[in-house]
């Protein structure tokens, strides 16, 4: 499971630099997703967590340029997919990238397929969009995709409609039409979340298989930390719209260093323990109205917060060997951090 | 789906009855019968008056009168109009072709408005020229159909003469030929448009309304991650969802056309069941009044059976059975 953190000698398939997303709410933008950067090297599972609201699928819907028309806008940053910037193509242009370099899957899979349409149908779509191949081709080749997922009679199944499959069915079809065209990167919008715990982990074990056979990178978002434990080689934890640590897997769960990736840890169920007691964060994710500008976004639930984290913004650095945090506790301008982490005393 | 309709069919039975009871017993309560109507008292022997009611049985007791009634209209037939001395039923197949010309064509002059208009509209929504439809649609809305229907003629046909003041066909013509057929469509125009603009308001806005809904479903960001062009996510993804309820609204609008073909036939002196309607009305031909009622009834009922039945065709997760 370790990533290939360290030899990055090609240029990552992905680099998305201090990007920031904003939507406008009364005729005033605000950010929900603030100088974000990180890379996608090839055949990498990136995960990305964090609680609901703190902008992963902002964050996601930019490198597609999904954002809803006309309230949501890239105002800075780079978005490089091999090399190019793909966060200024025209619509046009990114058309030819969707579905056929990047592919994406949804939260929701009993929404996100047209209900008036057959499966094979929505399939085909995506294959002819990009493909120069007759109906007939394309109809033998949603058969064979809907077969890898792992939909049993799939050549009746193509002529369903959605309405007549189960959730995880339906997300099964949704991974097929992601990887008709073979994308290099699959980004998979918390894609067990609305599914059942068996159905969850035998989704994550098929996008696991395609990863693999078909050399693809995935980012996988989710608010479940046992998931990105399972099948990725990297983490990156986000709050309020910023990136708060970084790591590969290993690191991050042998060496957490962030408070707020902590109390995650520390909200991930265990198996011999009642679901009921699972321990939760309290308070909320800021909204992007009241964000607060200077000091931590965290300091108003952080429970080793020192009063400097109001007024002092913590940047993302460095803090082991490729692993990076935004905490003032490891800021080594800001030595009375050092200080307390040891002593351990909450101050607020 | 054969099952299905047979059983709404079936089912429709006890109602056609019930309305003709209501029917009946409406007519038996206006004033005056058709002899009131066509025989002026003053010069005519009352006694004669007195046999013709005998004899037309309208001295019979109610529920006689009803049962002779419903057996004769079980079997075809409707009754004498007591206005043309002739058949009802023959009255009404002559004016019905007309009636459904009309309401053929003001059924396509709506939707064609409506989907021009509504799709563009959906797609740019709060645009001045979306804004622009709305203003008319509702200018069209506000004004009552008679007033639209005489100032048409006013302009179009008295101003600047582009189509006739009246009638279904130029009496001139031969039947049959292209001329003919090409008059005819030259007469059903100017009260088709009318007729048409008097719905293509709220269908406009309801397809509109409908397709910003739909722009903002999951299953678009789905398709739009496929590189679906927008254009096509428009034409084919959103619409053939919009088109769902329009569809439905297909089957009522079949009655309330005829309904509304009243005032338009009658303005543009447009012989068809409306204005046959109107006429007998004022003429108390009640045969016809009540074959038309009847008619009316059952469309109503068969456009409600169809707009069920298109819903099952056009919408994949409704099962008729
Ligand atoms: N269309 C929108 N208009 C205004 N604000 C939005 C819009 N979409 C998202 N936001 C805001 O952006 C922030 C990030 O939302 P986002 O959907 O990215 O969260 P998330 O991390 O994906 O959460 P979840 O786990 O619930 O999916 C939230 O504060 C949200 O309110
Ligand atoms: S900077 Fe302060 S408030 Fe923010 S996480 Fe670190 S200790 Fe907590
Ligand atoms: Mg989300």
């Amino acid at each position: 499971m370790t990533g290939n953190y360290t030899t990055k000698k090609t240029t990552p398939l992905l680099q998305v630099r201090n990007l920031q997303t904003g939507f406008k709410i009364d005729r005033k933008f605000y950010n929900a997703v603030e100088n974000v950067s990180f890379n996608v090297d090839r055949k990498q599972i990136v995960g990305i967590v964090g609680e609901s609201g703190c902008g992963k699928s902002v964050m996601s819907l930019s490198i597609m340029q999904l954002l809803p028309n006309g309230i949501g806008k890239i105002r800075g940053g780079e978005i490089d997919f091999e090399g190019l910037n793909i966060s200024e193509l025209s619509d046009k242009k990114m058309n030819k990238i969707r579905g056929k370099e990047i592919s994406m899957i949804f939260q929701e899979p009993m929404t996100s397929l047209n209900p008036v349409f057959t499966i094979g149908y929505q399939i085909e779509e995506v294959i002819l969009n990009h493909e120069s191949i007759s109906k007939k081709e394309a109809r033998l080749r949603s058969i064979a995709l809907l077969k890898s997922v792992g939909i049993p009679r799939a050549d009746k199944i193509v002529n369903e409609y959605p309405h007549q499959l189960s959730g995880g069915m339906r997300q099964r079809v949704m991974i097929a039409m992601a990887i008709a065209c073979q994308p290099k990167l699959l980004i998979a919008d918390e894609p067990t979340t609305a599914l059942d715990v068996t159905v969850q982990a035998q989704i994550l074990e098929l996008l696991k298989d395609i990863q693999e056979t078909n050399d693809m990178s995935i980012i996988l978002i989710t608010h479940d930390l046992g998931v990105v434990a399972e099948i990725c080689d990297e983490v990156i934890v986000m709050y309020a719209g910023k990136i708060v640590e970084k790591a590969t897997v290993d690191e991050l769960f042998n060496n957490p260093k962030h408070p707020y990736t902590d109390l995650l840890m520390k909200a991930i169920p265990k198996m011999d323990e009642d679901v009921e007691k699972l321990a939760t964060i309290d308070g909320l994710v800021p909204s992007i109205i009241n964000m607060p500008q200077i000091g931590c976004r965290f300091a108003n639930r952080c429970p080793k917060a020192m009063p400097e984290c109001l007024t002092v913004t913590p940047q993302l650095g460095e803090v082991e060997p490729q692993h990076e945090a935004a905490c003032l506790l490891y800021d080594e301008s800001w030595p009375a951090g050092e200080e307390r982490q040891r002593e351990g005393v909450p101050v607020l | 789906m054969l099952k299905y309709t047979i059983r709404r069919l079936l089912g429709m039975i006890p109602m056609l009855i019930l309305i003709s009871i209501v029917v009946f017993t409406l007519a038996k309560l206006m004033p005056g019968d058709s002899l009131s109507g066509e025989i002026d008292p003053l010069n005519t022997n009352p006694e004669y008056i007195a046999e013709m009611r005998e004899k037309l049985g309208y001295n019979e007791p109610l529920p006689v009168q009803y049962f002779d009634w419903i057996t004769g209209f079980l079997q075809g037939d409707f009754g004498k109009s007591t206005r043309f001395k002739v058949p009802v039923a023959d009255v009404i197949i002559e004016k019905i072709p007309n009636t459904l010309f009309l309401g053929v064509m003001s059924l396509l002059i709506t939707y064609i408005l409506a989907f021009l208009m509504g799709m563009y509209s959906g797609r740019k929504p709060y645009t001045i020229g979306d804004n622009a439809i709305a203003g008319v649609n509702y200018i069209m809305l506000a004004i009552p159909s008679f007033v639209a229907a005489v100032f048409a003629i006013y302009f179009f046909s008295f101003h600047l003469n582009w189509f006739p003041f009246g009638g279904s066909v130029d009496i001139l013509v031969e039947e049959g030929t292209l001329d003919y057929w090409f008059s005819r469509l030259h007469h059903v125009l100017l009260p088709a448009l009318v007729l048409g603009a008097m719905s293509t308001a709220s269908y406009t806005q309801f397809l509109r309304n409908d397709i910003i809904e739909n722009s903002r479903k999951d299953f678009v960001r789905t398709a739009r991650a496929k590189g679906t062009p927008l254009k096509k996510i428009y034409n084919v993804h959103i619409l053939r969802n919009s088109i769902i309820p329009l569809v439905t609204f297909l089957g009522f609008d079949f009655a309330a056309l005829i309904g509304g073909a009243i005032i338009t036939e009658t303005i543009f002196t447009y012989p068809g069941i409306g204005q046959l309607f109107l006429d007998s009305v004022t003429s108390r031909d009640y045969p016809t009044l009540m074959a038309l009622t009847m008619l009316l009834s059952f469309l109503t009922l068969a456009g409600n059976l169809i707009a069920d039945i298109l819903y099952g065709i056009v919408d994949p997760r409704i099962r008729l059975d």
